[in-house]
């Protein structure tokens, strides 16, 4: 097969990786002042998500990182021509992991109520800016013959990349909820299985019509499938949840991200950024690629280590495979650190904070 | 200023800040793995606590060492436009291997080791630290595998067709000189940086508790096991940055000596060399003239110079009057010289400031043999102070690094002018510089306090000293670290 052809597609399962995993974890950010009504609540949901999100950040930068080597001038033309966007998404994941670091290790409700719109924001933000990057990609954005992208910020903002962010968004936060479901239980398990039905009121509609405004727009024949699949298994997974069908409705979510992410790639093929003012300005994999040799280094690196990753990653989501519930979050939350046996762990304020 | 100026501070300030926080993570992983691996193999308590009150702080730490690179992975597509598809094929590929190797190791493994603690058996979970501890390393070394391809370009050629370099051989990025050399220099910086946290962190807490006679809490008596912990731990401290600073001095040596080889211009520059020398003097202090390309006043010791950067005492070394004229031979008519004043004093800073840590650990590593402790507060304050000086050192090094490879990106080949993005607008560039200045000085105010309050609240908040006669338990589960 063309080596090209190949990171295309290996370029489309990590950003596929992405969305999935870190997919969930967004959900889970967004819907912390939703469904965490106390500061244990909080806590049993960001601990949910504490031991992984961080290495599902990585598929980002890994599908970051293989664009700029596999396919450098569409990793210089997207992320200049898309410069605002980025730099939100780049700015809001700062905060979000500081955000998760940080929460617990003060201990006073302002503290932790900054934090928590830290980690709300942080994660709607990239939600849903992620939606508005993508189906501008798909949709083709004013480029010239140089590859520079003369696109404004408004014209980012058209009514199809405004339904994908949208489509994004509503995605992610049922598919965090979903998970909710499947990793806690108590109060929040009950709570993030209600509110299914609600998300799912606006993710639903919003997803099919995302689907069949790309399929019908920008698709090819074979993309009908994925499009038609996650329609399908979004909805098969708002039921299932409904049900407390946990694992499968988890499993149908994921199904949807992973079928809609194929129809947007689908979509893109063969180009990787189509450019608006003249179709021959467009870059495809066969004009963005690096040379063969790069490619062929590349390909046996990710032959070796990523089934590697995977498995690791794998074993590392088994490990916490359990529910999390209120009782396993100490009671005097001091500083982050369940103190061992903990005395009465005293309030320690901060340096100049009256001490 | 223009969009070039901007993206050029953005660069620098958004590094140099990452590179505040990674020295720290790489010592600090080993460091702490090695605290643990003294609990796991003596079971005595001392140590555990040793291990989660440092492995705290390391997060603390490492938490925005993470964020800060996101934005590095970014910053060459978005600012570096030009340079991004010229090197892509190249460069990126180092880039992509630190996020296929290392990126994923340590993610996966620093969040099985915050939260394993109770879920995993103890050499597992031991395994884990040091997992994280290599994949630090890994990464240090890929992402200076592709710095020093930009300093000393190897394994490529220029395709006439497209204009764009290609890789032809791997193996050869990833075995240059210049990759081993910087690596094993910055390893070394680390382990001076990260030991003097250890050094700082202990004299500060003894010195408190001495000065008064508890915790600095109302109502808190010291717990009397912190003494003997943070006289330990501020030996392993000294003893780490003795030890590095030894591999710093052989590192640096032969980084001079690569740089006279591969980029003389900037070896000139940190001497203000004005004209080629035999047997050259190493300057201890100039002042110098940069307009006319000669020095005012220069104290200097003769041969050292040649020494340093050939291993001979009469070797020649290139001044910088005649490399620009070689480069305009070359290369064309322009200034290829970079800012010599400030590489002059980087140098000197680097050294001085790294190097005054590694003194006060000779001297200290002596002053408490014997399970003695100075008395003076000069030595606590000065333990302190070493650390803000290492991290500066490692700063002073990468703009003597960085501004010496001036003007140009790749080293004869792009120049920094043809690196930057075309269509990315003067304002767009204004505002993403002031997102994040502001945001990373929010950011290390509030990791500045945090740290500083868990110092001051010590070990016992991690972790309680044992009542004695629970202390043959030594099977009870650790609980871990949550969110
Ligand atoms: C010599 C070491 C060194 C240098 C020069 C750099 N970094 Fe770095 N980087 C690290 C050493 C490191 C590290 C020690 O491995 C970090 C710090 C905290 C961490 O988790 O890993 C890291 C984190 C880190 C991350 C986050 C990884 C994660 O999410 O786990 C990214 C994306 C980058 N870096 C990328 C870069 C880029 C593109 C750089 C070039 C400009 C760069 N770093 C310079
Ligand atoms: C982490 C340690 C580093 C620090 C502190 C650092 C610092 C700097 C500074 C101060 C500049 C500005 C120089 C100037 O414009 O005069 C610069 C430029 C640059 N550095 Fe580094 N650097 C570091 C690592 C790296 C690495 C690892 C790479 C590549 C992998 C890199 C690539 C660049 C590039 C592309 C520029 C271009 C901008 C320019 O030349 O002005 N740097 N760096
Ligand atoms: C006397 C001892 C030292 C000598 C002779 C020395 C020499 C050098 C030289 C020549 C360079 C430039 C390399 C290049 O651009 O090709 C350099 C860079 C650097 N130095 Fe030092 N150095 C010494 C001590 C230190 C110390 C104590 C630290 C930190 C605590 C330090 C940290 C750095 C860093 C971070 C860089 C940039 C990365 C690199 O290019 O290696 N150095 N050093």
């Amino acid at each position: 097969m063309d080596l090209a052809l190949l990171w295309f597609i290996a370029i489309a399962v990590l950003w596929t990786g992405y969305f999935v995993l870190e997919g969930f974890d967004f959900g889970v950010g967004m819907l912390l002042p939703v469904l965490g009504k106390d500061n244990t609540d909080r806590r049993v949901m960001i601990n949910s998500i504490g031991p992984v999100w961080d290495g599902n950040e990585v598929w980002l930068i890994t599908a970051i990182g293989a664009m700029f080597a596999a396919f450098p001038a569409w990793y210089a033309s997207a992320l200049s021509g898309f410069y605002l966007p980025i730099l939100l998404i780049v700015l809001a994941l700062i905060v979000r992991g500081v955000a998760f670091e940080y929460r617990g290790k003060g201990d006073t409700d302002r503290w932790r109520a900054r934090w928590d719109q830290a980690i709300f924001w942080g994660s709607a933000l990239p939600a849903a800016l992620w939606g508005v990057v993508f189906a501008n990609f798909v949709r083709g954005v004013a480029m010239d013959a140089d590859h520079v992208v003369t696109a404004g910020v408004m014209d980012l903002l058209n009514p199809y990349a405004l339904l994908g962010g949208l489509t994004t968004l509503s995605l992610f936060t049922l598919h965090g909820a979903v998970f909710l479901g499947l990793k806690t239980d108590g109060e929040v398990r009950t709570r993030a299985r209600r509110a299914v039905p609600r998300i799912a009121l606006v993710a639903v509609p919003a997803t099919v019509l995302f689907l069949a405004w790309t399929q019908a727009a920008y698709g090819a024949t074979w993309t009908l499938v994925p499009a038609v699949v996650a329609g399908v298994a979004l909805a098969a997974g708002s039921l299932l949840a409904v049900r407390g069908r946990e694992g499968w409705s988890f499993t149908a979510t994921a199904v949807s991200i992973v079928a809609a992410t194929v129809l947007l790639f689908g979509s893109l093929f063969p180009e990787v950024l189509p450019s608006t003012t003249d179709p021959a300005f467009s870059l495809t994999i066969a004009n963005a690629s690096s040379a063969e040799y790069t490619l062929t280094v590349m390909t046996w690196v990710a032959v070796f280590f990523l089934p590697l990753v995977l498995g690791y990653q794998a074993w590392s989501y088994w490990v916490f495979r359990k529910r999390i519930s209120r009782s396993h979050i100490e009671p005097a939350p001091a500083y982050g650190g369940t103190a061992h046996g903990s005395p009465q762990a005293h309030r320690i304020p901060f340096p100049g904070q009256g001490d | 200023m223009d969009a070039l100026d901007l993206a050029r501070w953005q660069f620098g300030i958004t590094t140099v800040y990452h590179f505040l926080f990674v020295p720290l993570t790489i010592g600090l992983a080993v460091i702490v793995a090695c605290l643990q691996t003294a609990w796991y193999r003596t079971g005595r308590h001392e140590y555990l606590r040793a291990t989660k009150f440092f492995g705290k702080l390391f997060l603390i730490n490492f938490a925005i060492g993470v964020v800060t690179g996101i934005v590095q992975e970014f910053q060459f597509g978005m600012n570096w436009n030009d340079y991004s598809r010229f090197v892509g094929d190249v460069f990126g590929a180092p880039l992509a291997m630190e996020a296929l190797l290392a990126f994923f190791l340590e993610s996966t493994f620093i969040g099985l080791w915050i939260f394993g603690w109770d879920k995993l058996p103890r050499r597992i979970h031991l395994a884990c630290i040091w997992i994280v501890a290599i994949g630090t390393n890994l990464s240090a070394y890929f992402i200076l595998a592709a710095n020093a391809w930009m300093r000393h370009p190897v394994g490529y050629e220029v395709n006439e067709e497209t204009g764009r370099a290609q890789l032809t051989d791997i193996w050869a990025v990833l075995s240059n000189p210049q990759a081993w050399s910087t690596y094993l220099h910055v390893t070394a910086g680390s382990f001076i940086t990260a030991g003097l946290f250890v050094v700082a962190v202990s004299a500060f807490k003894l010195w408190r508790n001495r000065a008064h006679g508890d915790t600095g809490e109302p109502g808190a008596t010291p717990p009397k096991g912190d003494h003997e912990l943070f006289r330990k731990t501020l030996r392993l401290g000294m003893a780490v940055t003795l030890i590095a600073g030894v591999l710093a001095v052989f590192s640096g040596d032969q980084q001079a000596k690569l740089a006279a080889e591969y980029e003389p211009m900037k070896l000139a520059g940190a001497e203000a060399l004005w004209n080629t020398e035999d047997a050259a003097h190493f300057s201890m202090f100039a002042v110098g003239d940069t307009e006319a390309g000669t020095n005012i006043v220069d104290l200097s010791i003769p041969y050292v110079l040649s020494f340093l950067a050939t291993g001979e005492f009469g070797g020649t070394v290139e001044g910088i009057n005649n490399l620009q004229a070689q480069y305009e031979a070359a290369y064309g008519p322009g200034d290829y010289t970079p800012n010599i004043f400030v590489l002059y004093w980087s140098f000197r800073l680097m050294m001085g400031l790294g190097m005054a840590g590694v003194a006060l650990s000779a001297l200290g590593l002596w002053l408490t043999r014997d399970r003695r402790l100075p008395a003076s507060r000069w030595f606590y304050h000065a333990a302190v102070l070493t650390l803000p000086a290492a991290l500066a050192a490692n700063i002073f090094g990468w703009v003597l690094t960085e501004m010496g490879r001036q003007p140009w990106t790749v080293h004869g080949v792009l120049l920094t002018a043809d690196s930057v993005s075309p269509g990315v607008s003067l304002t767009s560039v204004a505002i993403s510089l002031t997102a994040f200045t502001a945001i990373y000085g929010v950011l290390a105010v509030v990791e500045a306090r945090l740290l500083f309050r868990y110092i001051k609240a010590g070990p016992s908040h991690v972790v309680p000293e044992l009542d004695e006669d629970a202390a043959d338990d030594k099977d009870a589960p650790v609980p871990a670290f949550v969110y």
